[in-house]
């Protein structure tokens, strides 16, 4: 934990010093007549959040916070297969959206989720899996007007039995 | 009296047959909208005002309002239950909510929030009924000066009271405001912090965006990863016995902060272009600087559940002020109903009182009605959400993954914004890690868009000069109350260095 806060600081100060240069992009100062420049906002926050990270490493060298004096790990084998198992299931839904639709996206990261990290029945897994997109597919397209990402051409078909039912 | 009788005459328009259906119908539409991540009352109205044309236009309003009524109890459900703030006005009554649902007392914090979102809008009714036309005109008062004094006493309650660590404080602070300002910067036009050419940037990031990502995917994962996969939120249990002991209980433990939210909600609602969501988060903080153990918010304090939830309801009558009074809508949503008052023929502002009475009372009588409906399904109701709550969490963390996707979807119909949460996701889990209090960033970049462009109008009133904020006779006390609020860390660090090593424990 220790090293892993101070490796955040430094992290989280040369993101500061990015949005610095970012911001400066537009004026950063003061024109009299119309006021702070348009970067000027960001920039000084940005600023601040620079000086905030110089305190943040104070109070780890002085060993004042919580995580500077612990010597646990930031993650262990479980919190490793943790991140890696659902930040892998939630990357590849999002990546599906755009090829097979958010509600086919959705039925394969369920089935993923529920079956291989859930280990639930097949019954629990495909009632959820197929109940839930069709669900949300009548409540957001039907009830709420609002088109959620179809996918590519071949999903069509699917679709098209579903919005006859609609219309 | 002469108001009372107007009032009458509203409350009996709006217990007509087909009012009571409407404010029936909208009431449950709006407490389900509600509850859906990512869409709000403004949501609901804007896609059911066509509908309205079927109806003669005092049904139509009342029943807007009760989709907006509905709406406001409706955030605070999945907050509470999945840890996902329903809809913006509900991002405050995560904080405590989750922890008291977490606690296995989901059924305290929802039973809080119902009775503190009816206390809220009573309190608001009343103020509306009795003093519409005076509160209008303190709310024009207001300047950009006094506003980004409020907004600046907001973020000092957090860097004060907070309890975490301040440095961690101010950078989160500092880093929800900078993600505010990406977009265009409001005054030139320019194109402003659009990272690598992405035009994704260029409509700026919507706070639910942050909000879902950190409550919604980062708590997720770290309450899966930090519970080793067996969370105890199944625990919550309801009964009858159970509703009237949790209510005693929220109201003992949550009076202040409702007391504060219906007053201080209603004030931030009637201001323009401020309305239910800056109310609920500044009725949060101010709550918890009053509190007499601030450093239990956060934790689970139902205070911190009933102040943002008095405070949106009270704020959404509010935001109605102006709206009918002037013709200024407070919030989108009302921009939405005032767009609807003029496709109807109706034109809004100080004659609306006296041309339209019938129209005006009728709407006002609702709010009183839409109340007590509100109050009874959502009650009715929350059996069903703590039954969601007894899931087994392999079961539960799905859904809340599939609802953050959809709600991050459907809050801006952009792709780039469904990845930008997931990335905001994992490095809120990092930076939870290390202690980095998230709620001061949400909060930050909800308020931002209130805060930039009133500093600079404020700076270009005074050419430049600071003290602007010190010297006008309301933005002054709010700033100097700020300022010492940001600057007690720091006499609390003098005082026990000069009380000696004792003090701190060594």
């Amino acid at each position: 934990m220790r090293l892993g806060e101070i490796v955040t600081a430094a992290v989280l100060a040369l993101l500061s010093i990015y949005l610095m240069i970012k911001s400066a992009e537009l004026d950063v100062g003061y024109t009299y007549g119309e006021g702070p420049g348009g970067g000027a906002w960001p920039f000084w926050l940005a600023a601040v959040m620079l000086i905030s990270t110089g305190f943040i490493a104070l109070n780890w060298y002085k060993r004042t916070s919580p995580p500077s004096k612990s010597t646990e790990p930031v993650l262990d084998n479980y919190g490793r297969k943790t991140l890696i198992f659902v930040g892998a299931g939630l990357i590849g839904f999002i990546g599906l959206i755009n090829i097979i639709s958010m509600y086919g996206a959705m039925l394969v990261f369920l089935v993923y989720y529920l079956k291989f990290l859930g280990r639930h029945s097949w019954f629990l897994t495909l009632t959820m899996a197929i109940g839930m997109p069709i669900g949300f597919f009548f409540f957001f397209e039907g009830l709420m007007r609002i088109n959620m990402p179809k996918g590519m051409d071949f999903t069509e078909p699917f679709f098209n039995i579903l919005y006859d039912v609609i219309y | 009296m002469e108001t009372l009788s107007l009032l009458a005459d509203g409350v009996w328009l709006s217990v007509q047959p087909l009012n009571l259906m409407l404010i029936l119908i909208g009431v449950t539409l709006g407490l389900f909208i509600g509850a859906m991540p990512g869409l709000g009352s403004v949501n609901g109205v804007a896609i059911l005002l066509p509908i309205t044309f079927l109806v003669p236009p005092s049904s139509a309003i009342i029943f807007l309002a009760a989709i907006y009524y509905g709406a406001m109890y409706g955030g605070a459900i999945s907050s509470i239950t999945l840890g996902i703030p329903g809809a913006s006005t509900a991002v405050a009554t995560t904080f405590d909510g989750r922890p008291l649902a977490l606690q296995g007392r989901a059924s305290l914090a929802l039973v809080t929030a119902a009775l503190a979102s009816f206390i809220g809008g009573s309190v608001a009714n009343v103020l509306f009924t009795l003093f519409a036309p005076v509160l209008a005109s303190v709310a024009l008062s207001f300047g950009p000066p006094e506003i980004f004094a409020l907004m600046l006493l907001a973020f000092a309650t957090f860097v004060g009271l907070g309890g975490d660590d301040i440095p961690k404080t101010i950078f989160s602070i500092c880093f929800g405001l900078v993600l505010a300002a990406v977009g265009f910067d409001q005054i030139s036009g320019e194109p402003r912090l659009v990272f690598f050419d992405i035009s994704g940037f260029l409509h700026g990031i919507n706070f639910l965006v942050l909000a879902i990502g950190v409550y919604g995917i980062g708590e997720m994962i770290w309450t899966i990863e930090s519970t080793r996969g067996e969370v105890k939120s199944t625990e919550a249990k309801m009964s009858v016995k159970g509703i009237i002991a949790d209510s005693k209980e929220g109201m003992r433990r949550g009076w202040k902060g409702t007391v504060i939210g219906s007053f201080l909600g209603f004030f931030v609602g009637i201001l323009p272009a401020a309305g239910a969501t800056p109310g609920s988060l500044m009725s949060y903080g101010v709550a918890k600087m009053l509190a007499r153990n601030p450093q239990e918010f956060g934790k689970g304090h139902p205070s911190g559940v009933s102040a943002p939830e008095s405070a949106n309801n009270s704020a959404s009558t509010g935001a109605m002020l102006p709206m009918l009074t002037l013709g200024i809508p407070g919030s989108p949503t009302t921009a939405i109903l005032l767009g609807g008052m003029v496709i109807w023929g109706l034109t809004p502002g100080p004659r609306l009182f006296t041309d339209q009475p019938e129209f005006v009372w009728g709407l006002i009588g609702s709010f009183y009605i839409s109340n007590v409906f509100a109050l009874i399904i959502n009650i009715a109701f929350i059996p069903l959400f703590i039954w969601m709550l007894r899931m087994p969490f392999t079961v539960l963390a799905p859904l809340i993954f599939v609802l953050s996707v959809v709600g991050g979807y459907a809050a801006t119909r952009d792709m780039h914004d469904v990845w930008l949460m997931l990335m905001f996701g994992f490095g809120a889990f990092f930076l939870r890690k290390f202690d980095y209090p998230l709620a001061p960033a949400v909060l930050a970049i909800v308020l931002g868009p209130i805060a930039e462009p009133t500093l600079r109008q404020s700076l270009l009133l005074s050419s430049g000069d600071p003290t602007i904020f010190i010297t006008r006779p309301i933005a002054g006390p709010i700033t100097i109350i700020a300022v010492i609020l940001i600057l007690l860390p720091l006499f609390k660090m003098i005082r026990d260095r000069m009380r000696g090593p004792k003090s701190r424990g060594v």
